[in-house]
């Protein structure tokens, strides 16, 4: 078993497919009409029959208080992996994204958080070579 | 004033703030409330800052305000990963929810909302008054 797809819910298909493809950098994967929404799908460009990212309309009445309450705690939706986290952010700051969590060493890795524009927090992660994680200093 | 006010001294920069604190309108700030309003200061005053030491007997709360006086401004989300990530701790989210709520309401953090999101700031003017209660002098300087 392996994981296909997992989805983010957005309040507009076409601004989020934008945001998905010309400031994160995802190529769209799957674009299918379906009523009065679309099959939309992105996938990393450095793995595009890796999982795919289902772009998933925000119209259930479940979504909003469901995401308002993440977002107030600041819980992210999604996580995605970048090699240069610090390049990233500033990449993404100067393309005007927000960041509720600038780039922070945990130890392990170095994580960061910032609003996708489309009502939900995504974090970045740059998890550190191999070595002793093991003191948290 | 009318009556003779004991106990600790209350600094009045602060008066407006410890009022609120307990629950005062502002108007006893001004001075403009009757003496008796104001003569019950002291003891508002005895009452915010048993919060403020209980809000400090807890090594939790202490690593929540070290975290947030190194980076001022924290989601709850931010909050939790640092104390699990960095302090080992593995705390549910609503037990440090519960926690900055302690805090919050001793005066030592306070909230604000920034877009969709809420962030947690430090907030140091309560440990300013156990400063100004017993100033810390060195030895030297006596």
């Amino acid at each position: 078993m392996k994981i296909a797809l997992t989805s983010v819910f957005v309040d507009d298909q076409r601004a989020a497919l934008a945001f998905y493809t010309e400031v994160l950098g995802f190529t769209k994967r799957r674009d299918v009409p379906l009523g009065d929404n679309f099959w939309l799908t992105v996938v990393s460009p450095e793995s595009l029959d890796g999982p795919e990212l289902l772009l998933e309309p925000s119209d259930h009445p479940a979504v909003k208080p469901y995401r308002d309450a993440l977002v107030e705690d600041g819980i992210p939706l999604a996580q995605f992996a970048v090699d240069d986290i610090e390049a990233e952010h500033a990449r993404l700051t100067g393309n005007g994204v927000v960041f509720t969590q600038p780039p922070t060493d945990i130890g392990a890795a170095v994580v960061a958080v910032f609003d996708d524009t489309c009502g939900n927090l995504i974090q970045l992660i740059e998890e550190k070579p191999d070595e002793n994680h093991d003191d948290p200093s | 004033m009318v009556c003779n006010t004991s106990g600790p001294v209350v600094h009045e920069p602060n008066l407006a703030k410890i009022a609120a604190a307990c629950g005062y309108s502002p108007q006893v700030c001004g001075y403009e409330a009757s003496a008796t309003l104001i003569c019950k200061l002291p003891l508002a005053y005895s009452a915010f800052m048993v919060d403020v030491f209980r809000a400090l007997d807890d090594q939790t709360r202490r690593l929540v305000l070290d975290e947030l006086s190194v980076r001022d401004g924290q989601t709850l989300f931010e909050i939790c990963s640092t104390l699990t990530m960095r302090h080992g701790l593995s705390l549910t989210r609503q037990a440090i929810s519960q926690h900055l709520g302690v805090l919050e309401s001793a005066g030592l953090v306070v909230t604000e909302r920034r877009g969709r999101s809420k962030f947690h700031y430090f907030s140091p003017e309560p440990l300013a008054e156990i400063t100004a209660r017993w100033p810390t002098r060195r030895r030297t300087e006596q």
